[in-house]
């Protein structure tokens, strides 16, 4: 894998992880052409494109898209299994994860995604063993924060997936 | 100074802004607050300034004065500083600046440290950013992580161990050791991350991968591996969607793709495993798929038996017809790689192929398109086809111009008749006539002009064509140029394919003017339909019609057809006797080995598309054209006229002759001749070798002598003669005209004939004018063809004015030197 980058639906960066040196400028410029075309698909097409010289793999969970950049050789179908394993650790450990919580906690959700892959490519593939790591590091931060969860006011509609809908419902 | 605000209270403060410019303004606030607390070197909110400024970072906004902050806190040794410290290295720092070097100290003490999780840390910043340096100065330290018992610190180094090797490949001999019982372990982290670097350096060194196939015995392990992943029971730990560890097992399936490539043994070692994974797993999830498909690859990728290799096609086949379109895209993927090789299993699915023409999706359109192309053969061109031409009619105009493309191309190797492959343009030039290469036209006006007997056919459709649309500019230049050949065949209405139109030389005239002032013309088909006219000069009757259009756009503004007016203009005035000697038919063209279907002619210094239609242009600027009334040249009945390859507006480009090969032309002359049985089109282009190079002459292997051809009246002309260097049959012959009196000869012209089973090639003299007193002399290049290696004989004709009278001469040559022919 390439990079990883994590976005809203209106375009807004919530996470981005580079696995290549490119500079900021370039980085820059990767992101907002790729977000605008990852953002430019109809939702019936396929989670696959090819994009300047690379495969581009992405699903979108309610309201934010993962979106990985990989290389000619890798299998396309796992990355979309590593996609979602990703999301499943971020729900264990957020409990019913949704985009604020990677909003607020930014952090920890590198901090996760650095248990999970190294180097871009997988270095465990136990759920258990990951989120296991995440919590003994957790317990070694000498100030323990507690991070309090916003909950947007009102009453969503179901069908408009907002930063607090869970991530793992459609 | 109160305690900088937390991280939290920050992102929300931000996200109450309304505009850019208040999301800007409180970023700013803050920046100088961190910026401030930074120079205090405050040790206990570093950590959470940092983190505030990574998140500004993701916002966009600068943030490189936290870069010396970051290896603050990664030399700290509060955990939750090194954590925020490596977290905002990796985001921040990049090999570019020299600050990421401060770190490698920092690193190497923390690969050491008493916790593994501090450990950790820097064996992931290693292992995501390390510089080459880097790298260099901590293999060792990985190295020895490699070896360690601690499973968590081992697939870590593993991984780290994989960066450095990509970043310095020198360095993978020194993780061989390592490798050793990499393999054995029990923890599945361990297992795969192995996987992974075994991988890579299988991948990157030969040596290594024949090392692990041989000595190690790679295989053999990892079949055991996959196998117990298979067999076993459930895995609560590694188990997704009922299937254990798939991540582990298309890392595996790689690796083995890898080790069974080109190797028997290795790939006969795998066989069985393969089978059995194809065959045993589910496949009514994505995982399940996933390893199908890496499955696929492998099995594809070595020296699998032939039922194998069936299985996955048919695996691919299955994929098709699934309704996730991921599958459908990937399954057409994989088909196209291997369509080349198992072409006969492919076409089994082309039904189902050829319906993905339909889908929706753009991807999957454009794979099932190359795809298609790739399955037409002779057997199933005409049911394909109309799929094609049905899909570039509905499909997007990004993929129209390949589309046609590919059709052309299909339609040039199996078409089933020559009318179908006429039909077959025609459609694609009236649905997608816009969209077409540049490089069709004249590839299609060759095709035109080598189907003789579909002449009629062909321009009646094309006029009826135009008389639709006049929008689309390749099928109008064709048709323009169709129209400017055939127009006679049009008005006679000879066509035997179907009914033949009534259509009037007027009429014809009105369409050929209307596009020369239509807005929805080119230049170039102007161009194109400014020399149609002229050639119906001597097709129609309609002479004063023809003179006023051409005369008229002889002060058009555009210079190209104010050159071309002007031209044909002087043609009607001075040049008349020549014009329906340079006007006829176009001869056969033959399409040269040496460019590809593209490129008909390239021509030194000829650019324009309409390359055929210049070549009609004579040049009157160069009084040395040659006429092409060569009758009279003719003696007896074995000596056929030499075709003069027009002359180049541009004198300095002596290769640059157009293939104007040379038909048989009948000798009494006219307008229309018949292509000749004697000269078959797989003769070697003998024309168009070496024309790209100049000089023409580079082989010098055999030196034959010299010779004098003539030598009368102080007129005394020399052969000199090369071999052309690739065809052996092709004899160079330069002619060294000079003059030995004290007046020099102008407007001199060299013309020359030779016996039917030759041919010859005349290229443009360096000049009309011989000086005086031997002070120079006109050359001219002549390229024979003598496949029968027979005696060459010429014949030469000579004008020239002299002293103010006009003189002319006839001569045979006959005195060649045998290695000339031989």
């Amino acid at each position: 894998m390439q990079f990883m980058l994590l976005f809203s639906r209106q375009g807004k960066l919530r996470l981005q992880k580079w696995y290549v040196p490119l500079s900021d400028k370039e980085k820059k410029k990767i992101t907002r052409e790729l977000v605008q075309t990852v953002l430019a698909r109809k939702p019936k097409m396929c989670s696959f494109l090819e994009w300047r010289d690379l495969k581009i793999v992405y699903k979108r969970y309610a309201s934010l898209y993962f979106c990985c950049a990989i290389e000619d050789q890798d299998n396309e179908l796992i990355t979309l299994e590593i996609i979602h394993r990703y999301v499943e650790l971020l729900d264990k450990y957020f409990g019913s994860v949704c985009e604020l919580d990677i909003i607020f906690n930014f952090e920890k959700a590198y901090f996760i995604l650095d248990e999970f892959l190294l180097g871009g490519e997988a270095q465990e593939t136990s759920k258990k063993n990951v989120l296991k790591a995440i919590e003994q590091a957790d317990l070694l931060q000498e100030n323990l924060d507690f991070q309090i969860r916003l909950l947007p006011a009102g009453v969503l509609s179901p069908n408009i997936s907002s930063e607090s809908t869970g991530l793992f419902q459609s | 100074m109160p305690a900088p605000i937390r991280l939290r209270e920050l992102i929300r403060t931000i996200r109450t802004a309304r505009t850019q410019a208040e999301e800007r303004e409180m970023i700013q606030k803050e920046c100088a607050a961190i910026r401030s607390s930074f120079r205090e070197e405050d040790n206990t909110y570093r950590c959470r300034n940092v983190a505030k400024l990574l998140y500004m970072h993701m916002l966009g906004y600068p943030a490189h004065f936290g870069q010396l902050e970051c290896l603050k806190l990664i030399a700290s040794q509060k955990f939750t500083d090194k954590r925020i410290g490596y977290l905002g290295a990796m985001l921040l720092l990049d090999e570019r600046q020299d600050v990421h070097l401060l770190m490698t100290n920092c690193i190497k003490n923390d690969l050491n440290h008493s916790t593994q999780y501090v450990q950790g840390l820097a064996l992931c910043t290693l292992g995501c950013m390390g510089s080459s340096e880097m790298c260099r100065d901590l293999a060792g330290e990985v190295e020895k992580l490699l070896k360690t018992s601690n499973s968590y610190l081992r697939k870590k180094a593993a991984l780290c161990a994989v960066h450095v090797i990509r970043k310095v490949p020198e360095l993978m001999e020194m993780f061989l050791p390592a490798t050793k019982n990499l393999l054995s372990e029990k923890n599945h982290g361990v297992l795969h991350t192995s996987v992974v670097l075994l991988t890579e350096m299988c991948e990157r060194s030969p040596d290594m991968l024949s090392h692990f196939r041989k000595n190690e015995k790679l295989v053999p392990q990892l079949v055991r591996i996959l196998k117990n992943l298979i067999m076993s029971g459930y895995s609560p730990e590694h188990d997704v969607s009922g299937i254990s560890d798939p991540f582990l097992q298309v890392r595996i399936l790689r690796l083995l793709r890898i080790l069974g490539k080109g190797d028997d043994d290795s790939s006969e070692a795998m066989n069985d495993i393969l089978a059995q994974v194809a065959t045993n797993t589910e496949t009514s999830k994505n995982v399940g798929n996933a390893i199908l498909y890496e499955t696929v690859l492998t099995i594809m990728d070595i020296k699998s038996e032939s039922g194998l290799r069936v299985l996955a096609i048919n695996i691919l086949g299955r994929f098709l017809l699934n309704n996730d379109k991921n599958i459908r895209y990937v399954a057409l993927t994989s088909l196209l790689k291997t369509v080349q090789t198992d072409h006969n299993a492919v076409q089994r699915h082309r039904s189902t192929i050829v319906d993905c023409l339909k889908d929706l999706d753009v991807s999957i359109k454009r794979r099932a398109m190359e795809l298609s192309f790739a399955l037409v053969n002779g057997n199933n061109i005409r049911g394909m086809m109309k799929e094609l031409l049905y899909f570039l009619d509905s499909c997007d105009p990004d993929f129209k111009a390949d589309c046609a493309s590919g059709i052309f191309l299909a339609a040039e190797k199996y078409a089933p008749s020559k009318r179908w492959h006429i039909d077959t343009i025609m459609r694609v030039l009236t649905t997608a006539g816009s969209y077409v290469r540049d490089d069709s036209v004249p590839n299609l006006i060759q095709l035109i002009t080598n189907s003789v007997e579909m002449h009629a056919y062909t321009v009646q459709r094309l006029y009826k064509a135009l008389l639709d649309d006049i929008s689309q500019q390749p099928l109008v230049q064709v048709a323009s140029w169709c129209i400017g050949e055939y127009g006679d065949l049009l008005v006679s209405g000879q066509c035997e394919e179907e009914e033949p139109i009534q259509v009037s030389e007027d009429e014809v005239l009105d369409v050929l003017e209307g596009l020369l002032v239509s807005n929805l013309s080119t230049p170039v088909t102007r161009g194109y339909s400014l020399t149609a006219i002229m050639k119906l000069s001597t097709r129609f009757s309609s002479l004063n019609r023809i003179k006023k259009v051409v005369s008229i756009y002889g002060s058009s503004i555009d210079v190209e057809l104010q050159q071309r007016a002007v031209e044909y203009n002087a043609l009607f005035k001075k040049y008349d006797h020549m014009r329906s000697a340079l006007l006829e038919r176009m001869p056969i063209m033959e399409k040269t080995a040496t460019n590809g279907p593209a490129e008909i002619v390239q021509t030194n210094g000829e650019t324009d598309s309409t390359i055929l239609d210049t070549k009609h242009l004579p040049n009157i600027t160069q009084p040395a054209s040659q006429a092409n009334d060569l009758l009279d040249l003719l003696g007896g009945n074995d000596v056929v006229p030499v075709i003069q390859t027009t002359v180049p507006t541009k004198p300095a480009s002596a290769g640059g002759e157009l293939l104007d090969l040379l038909g048989d032309l009948s000798l009494t002359g006219g307008p229309t001749p018949t292509p000749a049985p004697s000269v078959p089109m797989s003769q070697p282009p003998f024309l168009l070798d070496g024309l790209t190079s100049q000089p023409l002459f580079n082989d010098i292997a055999a030196v034959i002598p010299p010779m004098t051809a003539y030598n009368k009246n102080g007129l005394k002309i020399e052969f000199t003669f090369e071999r052309s260097n690739p065809n052996p049959n092709i004899a160079v012959i330069t002619i060294h005209a000079t003059n030995s009196t004290e007046a020099e000869m102008t407007e001199f012209v060299f013309q020359a004939a030779v016996p039917k089973t030759f041919q010859l090639q005349l290229l443009s003299p360096s000049s009309n004018v011989v000086p005086a007193l031997n002070q120079g002399s006109v050359t001219q290049v002549i390229r024979v063809l003598n496949p029968q290696k027979q005696q060459l004989r010429m014949r030469i004709k000579l004008t020239y004015t002299h002293k103010g009278s006009p003189v002319q001469d006839l001569a045979e040559v006959n005195n060649f030197p045998p290695q000339s022919w031989q």
